[in-house]
């Protein structure tokens, strides 16, 4: 990387990636450039900065995850439907177990207190331990969002690359239009598609649901998280590669990358190592994104498959009213989606030599 | 340069600027828009469906509730479904609900955020940075995610609560998006001209700053129906119905979803439907941007 280190103008202290990567139009003018530190300590500044800001997001998200599931209508008639009439013993159980007399502040606290120290309650609809029903699907939904990130990163570059590579001409049309059109789906019917092309109407080649009985983990049976993995890939993967191109074209047409081409640097090694790391930066933000966006996703596709993970859990706890289920699963969504967005900064800090610098010089 | 007013009707204006069309009169930009393809597929598609869930229900031959034939059976065109109601007519008489839906859902998002946006550009410094703060903390929610809290909380959901629901999740990325279009005209002359000439801020903002954000907000639009579109069918098709028993295309694929292999026309049609309906909007949102990025050369 000799010629690759220094992308786009180079501007003497540039004051644009500080505190936040904005990869937008704009950024912000007025920002100016950290004072000179030791390159450790300014790191550590920066990433504690981050690691504080994430924390209080997370704390903001349970207030209104409380405020949402507690504070809207009466939990107890929401929980017992059209037994709450009828049984005023059950009433006074539930008020008991959810603490419903004492005022809302303190509930919110007493449940903030227990959540932070790992215990997110009993569920109402089973009387088990919320984590203990929680903690097995999480491993199972994060088996199922990292193979489909797997599978779905280099299918979504390749495909920007080889988009990029026939710019303009039929093949990279062609690509468009599909990618295009995929990305207007909504997931579940894309996963009915496939369910109906692979495992029910036309062909019976793949399960249409994730079996899983006998406490048996579901990637036990790999035939049956294939549906699911691909049809994440398929809703995520055009997201992706659409941005990854229109920043590979981006790089493919500035000075270094045509300086490389003067010099006889064969195209493919222009691709891979002149264009493709550049581009990378605003690729890892879309991957970021889309992985929170998986974090959403998961839940209809899982739903869709009766994959036992996080996203159905929670379809069934919201069906059930089981409040405690239901924002210990929210919390564990938005703290998923937090952790994703903070990795996301780093990396991309590492990833531009020129927010390197700005960080730690 | 000629300082240009910034409504659309103004003479043409010479300041190019990437995100602002130049206004040369309504039938030439009607013109250059009708010469993307993307943009004429999305529209008539989008308007197909549109027109099949107004007038479906009308057409339809039987009402959605009568009960034609054993449950998933062969009957007419399409089959029955759970109940043995013709799937036909279902799938003409459930479009109208999601329809209004997301299409309220949509403007709420759109309008909410659009406020919240322009006013954050155009106030600036701190307030800006606090608003904007807020705005990532309710983005940390997964869009769907914060529908279902709400979900399970309100045992009767109705068609409007839905709207409110999926336009407030559209809000905070509406709001990112305007900002960023509203930073690139705040500073402009004719907003200075206005404020100079001692236009009220809210005048400012509705006659000098909106107006000027027109394509890239109509392309976000496109986009936020579109989500709209698969949230409230999602939701139908999680099984929150706000409507039991109703025909509605995302209810309609949860109910008969168990029989795909027997009766795979009571879920394909809907589930077909909704996506032509997705892919149409979702091609119209592309050929507006595309529209306004080659406007502004």
């Amino acid at each position: 990387m000799t010629a690759t280190a220094t992308p786009g103008p180079d501007s003497p202290q540039s004051p644009e990636v500080v505190d936040s990567v904005e990869v937008g139009p704009t950024p912000p003018p007025t920002q100016v450039a950290p004072p000179k530190r030791s390159g450790a300590l300014a790191w550590a500044r920066w990433i504690g900065r981050r690691l504080v800001l994430a924390v209080l997001t997370l704390w903001a998200c349970s207030v209104i995850v409380f405020l949402a599931t507690a504070a809207l209508g009466d939990p107890v008639r929401a929980i017992l439907g059209k037994d709450y009439g009828t049984s005023p013993e059950r009433v006074a159980a539930l008020r008991e177990q959810l603490q419903l007399d004492e005022p809302i502040v303190s509930r919110y606290f007493s449940w903030l207190g227990n959540l932070v120290t790992g215990n997110p309650g009993t569920s109402i609809a089973n009387q088990q331990p919320v984590w203990d029903l929680i903690g097995p699907r999480i491993a199972n939904s994060a088996v199922l969002v990292l193979i489909s990130a797997a599978v779905m990163i280099p299918v979504a570059i390749g495909i920007a690359m080889l988009s990029a590579h026939y710019r303009g001409r039929r093949a990279d049309g062609a690509i468009q239009v599909v990618l295009l059109t995929l990305a207007g789906l909504p997931e579940f019917v894309i996963g009915i598609l496939l369910v109906a092309f692979f495992s029910t109407t036309v062909m019976h080649v793949l399960p249409a649901v994730t079996i899983a009985g006998g406490g048996r983990p579901p990637w036990a049976n790999p035939a049956s998280m294939i549906l699911p993995v691909l049809t994440l890939v398929l809703a995520v993967a055009p997201y992706v590669s659409r941005i990854v191109r229109s920043s590979l074209l981006e790089v493919l047409d500035s000075d270094y990358v045509e300086l490389a081409r003067l010099k006889g640097v064969p195209e493919g090694v222009v691709m891979r190592k002149h264009a493709l790391l550049n581009a990378i930066v605003p690729g890892i933000q879309v991957i970021a994104l889309q992985f929170a966006w998986l974090a959403g996703g998961i839940v209809i596709v899982e739903y869709l498959f009766s994959y036992p993970g996080v996203g159905a859990s929670l379809v069934d706890s919201v069906r059930n009213s089981d409040f405690p289920m239901v924002q210990a699963l929210a919390m564990t969504l938005a703290a998923v989606y937090v952790g994703v967005n903070l990795i996301a900064d780093i990396l991309s800090i590492l990833f531009t030599p020129r927010a390197r610098t700005a960080i730690s010089s | 340069m000629t300082s240009t007013p910034g409504r659309p009707s103004a003479p043409p204006s010479t300041t190019a600027l990437a995100i602002i069309p130049a206004a040369p009169g309504r039938g030439a930009t009607l013109r250059r828009y009708l010469t993307s393809r993307r943009l004429v597929v999305g529209l008539t598609l989008t308007a197909l469906i549109t027109l099949l869930a107004i007038v479906g229900p009308w057409l339809a031959p039987h009402g959605e509730n009568d009960i034609v034939g054993k449950p998933f059976s062969a009957y007419g065109m399409f089959g029955t479904d759970y109940l043995g109601q013709d799937v036909f007519s279902r799938v003409l008489a459930g479009g109208r609900s999601i329809l209004v839906t997301s299409l309220v859902a949509t403007i709420i998002g759109m309008v909410v955020g659009i406020l919240i946006g322009v006013v954050a550009a155009y106030a600036g410094g701190w307030f800006d940075e606090a608003l904007m703060r807020l705005n990532d903390i309710a983005l940390a929610f997964p869009q769907i995610l914060l529908a279902l809290l709400v979900l399970a909380a309100i045992t009767e959901p109705t068609w409007w609560i839905i709207a409110l629901l999926v336009g407030f999740s559209h809000a905070p990325r509406v709001a990112r998006v305007a900002r960023g279009v509203a930073l690139g005209i705040v500073p402009r002359d004719f907003v200075t001209a206005a404020e100079a000439l001692g236009e009220s801020r809210l005048r400012v903002i509705l006659a000098e700053v909106l107006p000027n954000m027109n394509a890239p907000l109509l392309a976000e639009a496109g986009l936020r129906l579109t989500y709209s579109i698969g949230m409230v069918a999602g939701i139908g098709f999680l099984g929150f119905s706000t409507n039991p028993g109703a025909a509605d295309w995302g209810q309609m694929i949860n109910e008969n979803r168990l029989a795909l292999l027997v009766q795979p026309w009571a879920v394909l049609l809907p589930v077909i439907i909704i996506g032509i309906f997705t892919i149409g909007t979702n091609l119209l949102a592309d050929g507006v941007t595309q529209v306004a990025g080659n406007g502004g050369e």
